[in-house]
This record gives structure tokens, C-alpha cells and sequence, in this order.
């Protein structure tokens, strides 16, 4: 381990903005862009359930 | 004998591999997290300090796993999308469709973090050297690809012009990886090689190789969750992805 304290670890020896500028959006990028796929996953399920809703009232309008 | 062969085609229809993917995911999730984990932690508390680059050399952890998926999903991504022009399989476009902004992402983040780790070591965020400009180029690919299959609306003829594209630039994955090598660029040669042991030290080469793998891990799992909504954009007159959706056809 070499650092002293949390304050030189996050100082990264006068690198901190390229170190964590480099982390972070990394990190961010890789929490999004799975929350991004879930939610168009959800989507398509949705439209389904739209989709098959309408298709039944097509149908009981029909029949009445 | 021939009991114990597997029909692999029964899982190139989209019906057979959608539980496939879905049984998957979390696996690759959990493995991604619990690499990412190690690997971070050897990156900052068990890594030293590099003698020449003081603490900026740690962007090496995410710079080289962003850098090789970037090229690895791209020669995975052209792969389906040849095989979905031989075999005209409809899975293998949607393979293709499902990699291709997981790629394009890598692509952004080795760019980024090449630029962040340029400025501290060569005075430049950029420079339009050999490397860097044919991995920007492989970025506007991925973008490409994308742009042309969204603005064609017929799927399977949108795979098909796809596939073309992706093929062409496959072209660019040799230049990138050897443009270190052909041409005098501002980018250090490889440090990591197939055929040598690799130069640098034992510990930041396995930091790096646990990264390597969780973001390996983390490209199959995210990609497997994006063709699953894919095949039900696609599939969603079929039958069985209403009786999925908990809904009647």
C-alpha cells in the first residue's frame, strides 16, 4: 500500500484530475449504460402488453 | 453417440435463446462485479507507484480493458454479422445490433481516458498519430453501423446493409493494433504481447488481465440484456412473445 493517508490517496500525487477524470466517467458510463438496456427491455415488455391490450378491445368492439 | 450431439442451431431461433440469454445475465453480472471489485483494489491499494509516471499510470486499469473490447466486441460484432449473411439467421443480426453500442462505448472511453493520460505524459490530450486516430476512426464505425441500421426500417435488410459495413471495416482492427509497430506514433508499443512475456511489472499486469475480465464479463452481460429487447422489438407478432409478456396473443 502507498499511501499515508485518504488525503494523498485521493490527490493521486498531483494526478487527480486525469486519474479520476479517467474512474469516474469509466464508472459512470458503466452504471448507465446497464440501467439504459433494463429500461428498454421494460419498454418492449410494455408495448407488448399495449399492444395486446388494444388488439382485445378491437375485438370486443367488434363483437358487440 | 449421436444422442449426446447438441442441435446448436436450436439456439440460433430467437424463442430458444431469449430464457438462454436471460438464464445467463446475472452470472456475467455477478462475475463483472466481483472482478471489478478485485481489480480495483489491486489497482489502487496493491499496484506500487511507477517510477516514471508517478500515479498517473494507473489509468493503465481502465485505459488497455476499454481499449481491447473496443476491438474485441468489434471482431465479435463483424462475426454474427457475417454469419448472419451466410446462414441468413435472424438471431445473428440482432447479435450484431445488441454489440454494437457496448463497442462504440469502449471505443468513447479509450479515447477518454487515452486523452486523460496523454495530458500528464505527453503535454497533449491529442494527437493525430496512427493509434489514436484509427481508434477515433473505429469509434465513427460503431456510429455508423448504428446510424445505418436506425435509419433503415425493415430489420433484416437493415442487418444486411449492417453486416456489409461491418465487414469493410474490420480492415481497421489490424491498423489499429499494429499501427504502433508500422508507423513512429506518439503511443508506447504494445506491453502486452501473445508471443513475449510482457514488460512490465507482475502485479500491474494482473490488475490490468482482472480488468481485462470484468469488463469482459460486463460486455457479455450488458449485450445479452440488449438482444433480449431487441427480440422483442422485433418478434413481438410472434406467439410466444405474447405468452411471455403475460399476455394472450
Amino acid at each position: 500500500m502507498s499511501w499515508g493517508s485518504a488525503a494523498e490517496f485521493f490527490a493521486m500525487g498531483g494526478y487527480a484530475p486525469f486519474v479520476w477524470g479517467s474512474f469516474a466517467v469509466v464508472a459512470l458510463c458503466m452504471i448507465v449504460e446497464p440501467l439504459v438496456v433494463r429500461a428498454r427491455r421494460r419498454r418492449a415488455l410494455d408495448a407488448l402488453k399495449r399492444a395486446s391490450l388494444a388488439a382485445r378491445q378491437v375485438g370486443h368492439e367488434a363483437a358487440a | 453417440m449421436s444422442q449426446r450431439i447438441v442441435n446448436w442451431f436450436r439456439f440460433s431461433s430467437p424463442q430458444s435463446f431469449y430464457p438462454l440469454a436471460g438464464g445467463m445475465v446475472p452470472w456475467f453480472a455477478a462475475a463483472a462485479a466481483v472482478l471489478a471489485a478485485i481489480g480495483l483494489y489491486i489497482a489502487f491499494f496493491v499496484a506500487p507507484t511507477d517510477f516514471q509516471q508517478g500515479e498517473a499510470y494507473r489509468i493503465i486499469f481502465v485505459h488497455v480493458p476499454a481499449s481491447w473490447m473496443s476491438m474485441f466486441i468489434y471482431l465479435v460484432m463483424a462475426g454474427w454479422a457475417g454469419i448472419g449473411l451466410v446462414l441468413n439467421s435472424r438471431l445473428s443480426g440482432m447479435m450484431a445490433s445488441a454489440l454494437a453500442p457496448t463497442g462504440a462505448l469502449f471505443a468513447f472511453l479509450s479515447l477518454w481516458t487515452g486523452a486523460l493520460w496523454g495530458r500528464p505524459t505527453w503535454g497533449t490530450y491529442w494527437v493525430w498519430d496512427a493509434r489514436l486516430t484509427s481508434e477515433l476512426i473505429l469509434f465513427f464505425l460503431y456510429l455508423g453501423f448504428m446510424a445505418l441500421q436506425a435509419a433503415i426500417d425493415d430489420a433484416r435488410r437493415a442487418d444486411k446493409a449492417g453486416a456489409v459495413l461491418a465487414l469493410v471495416g474490420v480492415v481497421n482492427i489490424p491498423i489499429i493494433y499494429f499501427s504502433v509497430k508500422w508507423w513512429n506514433t506518439l503511443h508506447q508499443g504494445a506491453s502486452v504481447s501473445l508471443t513475449r512475456a510482457p514488460t512490465m511489472a507482475t502485479i500491474m499486469f494482473t490488475g490490468m488481465i482482472v480488468m481485462v475480465f470484468a469488463f469482459w464479463a460486463y460486455s457479455i452481460a450488458v449485450s445479452l440484456v440488449r438482444v433480449r429487447a431487441i427480440i422483442l422489438e422485433r418478434e413481438r407478432h410472434a406467439g410466444w412473445v405474447h405468452e411471455l409478456a403475460g399476455v394472450a396473443p
